[in-house]
């Protein structure tokens, strides 16, 4: 579901930010002064958002068809950025944007250090969970907005939470509860549970697991996908794949199959192959996820189009997130017509926050652990299947609050 | 044979005609999915014709002399005039990319169209159907209107969230006003001193003072057994005689009626699914909607607040115009 890109240098991501921009931005209105909203406190620094990334190697995924674009995510803060600036010439506001992909953990912390020294307090991040908590720790931190663009982990939405992180992207806690949301609504009550092996697999497998009991859906069988992923690449490989998926899916009888494969290695080579004939669904086949291209709803073809513009491809979900991340430091900017960090943090994490990310309601953060409540999207690679929280489910305040780690559970203690 | 298709063809035209001048007031839909505009005889609100237009017809406006409708078809990238009389399209006009929705001088030579692909307003000669000039504005220009004096033009953006005054002979940026997220919709009172704003995300109604280019009030809404995320406000008529505020809440499935002295929400009409756009007979008496989800049009009356009925209609219906 989520593949990570082979990252490149700096000079290049920076490169690639401008054109995006440039391309948005429509000429300098007439008389900005004139604005009533641009007032003498328009600041004439420019906001300045620093992107910080890490870049990640990772194994191509299974399907040649999708390589990771090399500007993932950073594609997304560009187009973002341009929204931002279109606002801003009608406040008087100006936003920049710093991108800084490091090769090594110690090159993300030496520039955060760096742009944190020269008074930046506005970051966006793409950095691995325990690189973010290290991040997070810092004491010069203390005063800066880290908001996580791409991380889906949970651990940093309960005790690792942190009082200057937020988080745009759905948990793998809410991916779950959407999909099993929607299990309920089908009365597809019996699941087999297939997970690959890496890290990342087991905790989307161990959000599958414990939102299944949450929602009553059953795991009637829970395996390991341990097959070489290197044999399927081979000439006839598609006979032996056949095979190990038949034998590890044979003398069980259930209505989906919900597989854990975050970096693409086996998940896309399970439909059509298993014993009984059962739909896919989890980390491919039909996935809960923030983004799609497949989505057109509320406005949403839009930013398919400007981005396609832009970046000449595709937004996948991580773009998706730094969108997100870029626009809702913008958004808090713009509305407290501030430069000033601390306005805009307390702004972000204020019950007037709202931001528009077209899923046709106003999306905020969840108070106990800094996570973007949000509708989740279901879709597999051709069309739009539903989106959660599914009608029914009911919530005292909002009912994206269904999706995830509600306040009275939260084991995050923000104060 | 040819003679007799001649002949069958000019009583064929005579019957055209003679309809047109006795015909009652219809009532046209755009229907974004059916690339059609639905025709509904006002009195019988029985289907009259499903006339094919260009594809993607979502904004419709009523020509000054009633003659004639002007249409955005938003994928087909122009503007389609369709005759009242023949019930056809006679010509397409430049429109700009994505035209979405629209606005007509006071004059009725000049139409504003929103192009919102292209973060600019276009503006469009009607008598030359050419563009003549346009005007950057914020991120997915939506809501256009004109102000009743003909010297104003109000833009919203959706994705900057404002409310852009353009002056109308200078086409300059007067002022942009901050307003709720997603910005639909906005409409001049009759006196041209305020202008209402709606706003799809942010859920409300921002009441902008014209004079002063602020938001002196904001009208939010609160349906019992309604989650709150699925008010949207989108489509705003003010009644002729001034007194009330009609808000399509689009996925609420509700119209609201507003005080428009107090700004208080008086009543809430459940009518269809995702109700987005309105319009007013012409003796100001009915209010009818076009529900995007359930694909009909529900029919209101104004005096009683009363919906009356609901009247099926193409695919997606978009919007809604009273005509003859």
């Amino acid at each position: 579901m989520v593949f990570r890109a082979l990252r490149i240098a700096l000079v290049f991501a920076a490169a690639v930010v401008r054109p995006a921009s440039a391309a948005d931005q429509p000429p300098a209105p007439a008389s900005p002064a004139a604005t009533p909203a641009a007032t003498s406190a328009a600041s004439a620094t420019p906001i300045a958002i620093v992107y910080l990334a890490l870049a990640v190697k990772r194994s191509l995924p299974e399907s040649y068809l999708d390589q990771p674009p090399a500007d993932e995510g950073l594609a997304g803060a560009g187009v973002a950025l341009a929204d931002n600036n279109t606002t801003g010439h009608f406040t008087g506001q100006d936003f920049i944007l710093d991108p800084v992909v490091a090769p090594d953990e110690a090159g993300v912390i030496a520039a955060f250090r760096d742009r944190l020294g020269k008074g930046a307090r506005e970051f966006v991040t793409d950095v691995p969970a325990s690189l973010l908590l290290k991040l997070a720790d810092l004491p010069d931190a203390r005063a800066a907005t880290l908001i996580d663009a791409t991380d889906a982990d949970d651990r940093l939405r309960a005790e690792g939470c942190r009082r200057n992180v937020l988080h745009v992207l759905p948990s793998r806690a809410m991916l779950a509860d959407s999909l099993m949301q929607y299990l309920v609504v089908k009365s597809w009550r019996r699941i087999m549970l297939l997970a690959g092996q890496t890290a990342d697999d087991k905790l989307y497998a161990d959000a599958v697991r414990r939102s299944a009991k949450k929602f009553q859906i059953k795991i009637v069988a829970d395996k390991m996908w341990s097959f070489n992923p290197a044999e399927q690449r081979a000439d006839t490989g598609h006979f032996e794949v056949n095979t190990e998926v038949a034998n590890i899916t044979q003398g069980v009888d259930y209505d989906l199959l919900v597989v854990a494969d975050e970096e693409d290695n086996f998940g896309d080579e399970l439909g059509y192959r298993a014993t009984l004939a059962r739909p896919v669904a989890g980390t491919q086949g039909l996935v809960p996820t923030a983004w799609s291209r497949v989505y057109d709803e509320t406005g949403a073809t839009q930013l398919q189009n400007r981005f396609l513009r832009a970046a000449h491809r595709w937004m996948t979900e991580r773009d998706y997130g730094a969108w997100m991340a870029v626009r809702a430091l913008g958004e808090a900017a713009i509305r407290t017509h501030s430069g000033d960090p601390a306005v805009i943090g307390a702004y972000l994490r204020s019950p007037k926050f709202e931001l528009a990310a077209f899923k046709g309601e106003r999306l905020s953060f969840r108070a106990w652990d800094g996570q973007l409540r949000q509708p989740v999207l279901l879709a597999d690679s051709r069309s739009l299947v539903s989106i959660s929280p599914q009608p029914g489910f009911l919530h005292e305040f909002f009912e994206t609050d269904t999706l995830g780690v509600d306040q009275p559970e939260s084991t995050c203690h923000l104060n | 044979m040819p003679s007799q298709l001649k002949r069958g063809l000019a009583a064929l035209c005579c019957l055209v005609f003679a309809a047109g001048a006795a015909r009652a007031d219809h009532l046209y839909v755009s229907n974004e999915k059916d690339n059609t505009v639905t025709v509904v005889d006002a009195a019988t609100l029985a289907i009259v014709k499903t006339v094919p237009v260009g594809a993607r017809p979502r904004g419709l406006l009523l020509a000054k002399d009633r003659k004639s409708l002007y249409v955005c078809t938003s994928d087909a990238d122009h503007i389609e005039e369709l005759d009242i009389a023949t019930l056809s399209v006679t010509r397409t006009l430049q429109s700009g990319p994505d035209p979405e929705t629209f606005a007509l001088s006071p004059d009725g030579k000049t139409l504003y169209v929103s192009n919102e692909d292209d973060n600019q307003v276009s503006i469009v000669d009607i008598a030359s159907g050419r563009i003549s000039d346009e005007i950057p504005t914020g991120v997915e220009p939506e809501g256009m209107v004109v102000s009743p004096d003909g010297k104003t033009i109000v833009n919203t953006s959706e994705t900057t969230s404002m409310a852009h005054f353009i002056d109308a002979a200078s086409h300059k940026m007067i002022a942009s006003v901050l307003v709720g997220s997603r910005p639909r919709f906005a409409a001049f009172t009759k006196d041209g001193g305020q202008v209402w704003v709606s706003s799809e995300v942010g859920g409300n109604v921002s009441i902008i003072d014209v004079a002063s280019h602020k938001v002196i009030h904001t009208i939010t809404f609160a349906i019992p057994g309604v989650p709150a995320e699925t008010i949207q406000a989108v489509g705003i008529n003010l009644s002729p005689d001034g007194k009330w505020g009609f808000v399509a809440l689009g996925p609420a499935n509700r119209v609201a009626v507003i005080d428009a002295a107090s700004f208080a929400v008086k009543k809430y009409l459940l009518v269809g699914q995702r109700v987005w756009h309105m319009d007013f007979s012409f003796d100001g008496k009915t209010l009818y909607t076009a529900n995007g989800v359930s694909n009909d049009m529900s029919v209101i009356d104004v005096g009683d607040l009363k919906v009356l009925k609901s009247v099926p209609v193409g695919h997606l219906p978009w919007g809604v115009v009273y005509g003859p």
